[in-house]
């Protein structure tokens, strides 16, 4: 296989999203993660809805349509279904992916169709130049809404696990290296990868992260979550997470006699999403944001239930040909 | 022993079943089709039913009805009126007293005319014993006693035995008609292949009804319609929604590609869905989508990656898909859009025809985005058309939309089979060879864009809704090059035009008056026409199945007639539309929204009133 670098998934279009948008960081990093997988250039397929996110296609070189607002879900699962060679990715925002386009997003989950979709989170819409959006923390003031919403936001995690989702991850838009290995393991994993980026938004709502991603904070305010490892975080690395009774809670280890035995151990490929849907749930102050593989358990994927019909049917068909249908059941022949 | 009758030949004759949506009368109807297209009758049929699946029981809400006309001449309609109407209940007698002849027969499950079915059908008191159908030949027949009696000892259930009584009343039918039962009874013992005890059930019923007819007195004669003077070659019966199906099937093949149809269940359409989903082993993929939008997005998915993809929907789904199709005409992908139209506006008239969503195919969508629009005109023609429309999708790389309408897809006639090496050939306009690319770079005469699919290397391209530089594709917005790309749009589509054949005219070429529909009225207009052309009539009859673009000689028709009709199931959408294009040219209209086809009668009246003046 021909050795491709990041370079040849650059499109020659000039990127025009705004000076410090996080959006950046995430092309670069799929830019150098394409090369990883082990598939040919013509084999990657970007689809879009509407929306900053959306323009991401035009600025990768490989196939790419930048479809209508919302549908991307839909049009996605059409180029699976038509040819499932292809590695299919949907670049989405909260707006598109979450309101206008909630229901082909929930369905694609439900049916894990084998694609990957990257959720850029920004908590605002961007492209409309400033309203709130389904993530929005509730009560912020926009130009839609400038007396404070009354929304309450969408938990994407929730969301994606009551749809049955296969494949939840979730990195902020700072983390290149964390978000490069992600996009390696959704590929990979067979159904509907969904991969939430909390992404910021410099001129619409700018620092709405800084909780998860200052540096003063970060180390404890973000937990990596590795499979089969302990739930250990912190600037000095002796903070955990436990089970209380129903809750999630955060020790300190060598404190009231917690050890790092006592910790939770993460495993993504559990099917039971009740602990993975807690621990996604977290945030400061309270609790570290989780990051990293939320979620990654086996389930049949609908491309391959679609295909296996489809061979079956083949083999046992009664008929081959179009002709031999047109000419089946009741006929009759009238001859002068 | 069996009673001589006297047997007398028609040559044409219009039936109707009529029962609670409950009775079986789709299934009867269609079993009373099979065996007379066996017999070589020409015909052509009509089921009518409520939109509810089981309204009220015993109300006129919850009619359904079948109708069938055969014959041993061309038939073209399933019928104005009924010659002969089986009502199973007081209800579908009074939904149907208008649309029997004077002088007509009715058979009546007299069983059913009792005091609590007489006041669900909104009858004080029983129209048999009024003057209301004097002058019919009313025959009583106690259908549900009969089969009772005649299951008593066959252990079924009661409930088992009362779903029989259809079969009571197809024997009736049967015998009247000279038709024998030996094609029903190939089928009750195929779909119930598992429950021998119902099959002999439903056997007995027909017979035992069979065998009512001829004793009883009240029916004078049987009669006989003999086969009609068909062509050569071997037939088989189809509904236009199969058909049209089918016809995709077709092309897919000839055209070497995988069909994909991306779809939402929805009245009248879905049993295209249901068809193509059959079919799993010619290679078919059917994806049923979570709405209408996701329909037709899928299938410009699958069109972009490759496949003849397809979207089926009907009135109010097609306003859902317009934003989708503005997408695949901005991207010219193909894409075959097919509307099986009802009664609109809203949720409308879900199980009725009519022919209202012209200028929302034409035009239902934002900015200036040109669609190629194209209507089957019969059952079995929805084949050809539905070959059409993916032959030009896949050559000119531009969507279509297909019209047919409720009646169309559920209408059945005898067609002759044909086969797929005689439909024209199928060549897909893709990029195969090696080297640039360039998205938007069009074919001179045809200005169609060329297709690389995804999976071809040194080929990667985007593709989307915001305006393209032409040649590139890359994102333009450039004021010149908008108004460019959307004449290039424009012209594309008409340039078709050049390739396709002149507009047939039926009747005579010049003469008073020319008789103009589209789409799926053609079966009233074309026998009206036939009727007025026997009586000497100068009349003309132009069915046009291309809508846009229209064929080249249309100006040239219009001026060999004094005067032009234009007729319609809604108010003159088609004629506005010749008026646009034809601005000096008058056209008069006539308009229906009834939810229900033309007669030939009011148009053969309205006709010759506009040749009398």
């Amino acid at each position: 296989m021909e050795h491709l670098t990041n370079k040849d998934f650059t499109s020659d279009q000039e990127v025009r999203w705004c000076p410090g948008c996080g959006d950046y960081t995430i092309l670069r990093a799929m830019q150098k993660a394409l090369p990883m997988l082990e598939k040919k250039k013509e084999d990657f397929v970007f689809i879009s809805g509407i929306g900053c996110s959306s323009r991401f296609p035009y600025y990768m070189n490989t196939y790419g349509f930048h479809t209508i607002h919302g549908r991307a879900p839909a049009f996605a699962t059409g180029v699976k279904l038509a040819n499932p060679k292809l590695s299919v990715w949907q670049i989405t925002g909260d707006g598109d992916a979450l309101a206008i386009g909630g229901n082909h997003f929930i369905h694609a989950l439900r049916r894990n169709i084998n694609i990957n979709i990257l959720l850029f989170n920004n908590e605002i819409y961007g492209l409309t130049k400033g309203q709130f959006s389904p993530t929005s923390k509730k009560g912020i003031k926009t130009k839609s809404n400038p007396h404070g919403t009354t929304d309450e936001p969408f938990s994407i995690s929730d969301l994606a696990i009551g749809s049955q989702g296969s494949f939840f991850a979730r990195v902020v838009d700072t983390n290149p290296k964390l978000m490069q290995k992600i996009f390696v393991e959704a590929e990979e994993h067979e159904g509907t990868s969904l991969i939430e980026i909390l992404q910021n938004c410099v001129i619409f709502n700018d620092k709405t992260f800084t909780d998860i991603t200052n540096k003063d904070v970060k180390l404890d305010a973000q937990l990596f979550l590795e499979d089969g490892k302990a739930m250990i975080f912190g600037a000095e690395k002796n903070k955990g997470i436990i089970l209380n009774g129903f809750k999630l809670e955060v020790v300190t280890v060598g404190e009231n006699g917690i050890t790092e035995e006592d910790i939770l151990v993460h495993d993504a490929k559990e099917k039971d999403p009740t602990l993975q849907a807690m621990l996604a749930r977290m945030r400061p102050p309270e609790f570290p944001a989780a990051l990293g593989i939320i979620r990654a358990v086996e389930r049949p994927t609908f491309d391959e239930g679609l295909l296996s019909q489809l061979e079956y049917e083949k083999e046992n068909a009664k008929f081959k040909t179009v002709d031999e249908l047109l000419n089946s059941g009741d006929t009759w022949t009238i001859e002068g | 022993m069996e009673k001589t009758t006297k047997v007398v030949d028609l040559e044409k004759v219009v039936i109707k079943f009529a029962g609670d949506s409950g009775d079986g009368m789709q299934l009867t109807g269609t079993q009373f089709t099979d065996t007379s297209a066996l017999l070589g009758n020409d015909l052509a049929t009509f089921p009518d039913y409520p939109a509810e699946i089981r309204a009220p029981q015993g109300t006129v809400a919850g009619v359904s009805g079948f109708q069938i006309h055969i014959g041993r001449i061309d038939i073209n309609t399933p019928g104005d009126i009924a010659d002969v109407l089986v009502a199973m209940n007081p209800a579908a007698l009074k939904a149907n007293k208008n649309w029997i002849k004077k002088g007509g027969t009715i058979i009546v499950n007299i069983d059913t005319f009792t005091k609590r079915d007489l006041e669900k059908a909104g009858y004080e008191n029983s129209p048999l014993e009024d003057n209301s159908f004097e002058g019919y030949n009313i025959i009583e027949a106690p259908i549900t006693k009969l089969t009772r009696e005649s299951l008593k000892n066959s252990g079924l259930d009661g409930k088992s035995i009362g779903r029989s009584k259809n079969m009571f009343a197809l024997g009736i039918v049967y015998w009247m008609f000279n038709r024998p039962m030996e094609q029903t009874e190939k089928f009750l013992k195929k779909k119930f292949a598992k429950k021998p005890e119902v099959v002999a059930a439903n056997i007995k019923v027909m017979h035992d009804g069979y065998n009512f007819a001829n004793t009883i007195e009240a029916l004078p004669s049987s009669y006989t319609v003999l086969s009609a003077n068909l062509k050569d070659g071997t037939y088989r019966n189809v509904m236009g929604n199969q058909a049209l199906a089918w016809g995709l099937l077709a092309a897919a093949e000839r055209a070497n590609k995988e069909l994909f149809l991306g779809s939402y269940p929805i009245t009248p359409a879905s049993d295209i869905l249901h068809e193509l989903a059959k079919h799993k082993n010619l290679g078919v993929k059917t994806f049923q989508a979570e709405d209408e939008i996701a329909g037709i997005c899928s299938a410009i998915g699958a069109s972009f990656a490759g496949s003849l993809s397809i979207t089926t929907t009907s009135g109010p789904g097609l306003s859902l898909k317009g934003e989708g199709l503005g997408l695949a005409i901005m991207a010219e992908l193909p894409l075959v859009l097919v509307n099986v139209q009802r009664g609109g506006p809203s949720t409308g008239l879900p199980t009725k025809t009519e022919q209202s969503d012209l200028m929302q195919a034409l035009y239902g969508r934002n900015g200036e985005s040109p669609a190629v629009v194209l209507a089957s005109s019969t059952p079995a023609n929805c084949f050809d058309w539905a070959y059409m429309a993916a032959k030009i999708t896949l050559e000119h790389n531009t969507p279509v939309v297909l019209l047919s309408d409720g009646h169309l897809g559920n209408g059945a006639e005898p067609w002759k089979i044909k086969s797929t090496m005689d439909m024209p050939e199928i060549n897909p306009n893709v990029d195969t060879e090696k080297g640039e690319y360039q998205p938007y770079l069009r074919d001179e005469k045809t200005l169609a864009r060329k297709l690389a699919l995804p999976g071809t290397k040194g080929k990667e391209h985007r593709l989307g809704g915001l305006e393209k530089e032409d040649v590139t594709g890359n994102v333009s917005y450039e004021p010149e090059n908008h108004e460019i790309m959307c004449e290039i749009r424009a012209e594309k589509i008409q340039r078709i035009s050049d390739l396709i054949p002149h507009q047939e005219i039926k009747g005579e070429k010049e003469g008073d008056l020319l008789v103009i529909g589209w789409g799926g009225t053609y079966g009233p207009l074309y026998s009206t026409v036939e009727n007025l052309l026997k009586e000497d009539f100068m009349v003309g009859l132009c069915q046009f199945n291309y809508i846009n673009p229209l064929p080249k000689n249309t100006a040239d028709i219009l001026k060999n007639y004094k005067k032009i009709v234009v007729c319609e199931l809604n108010s003159g959408q088609f004629a506005n539309y010749l008026r646009m294009n034809f601005q000096g040219t008058i056209f008069s209209q006539y308009n229906k929204l009834q939810g229900f086809p033309f007669t030939t009668s009011e148009l053969e009246d309205h006709f010759k009133t506009l040749l009398s003046k």
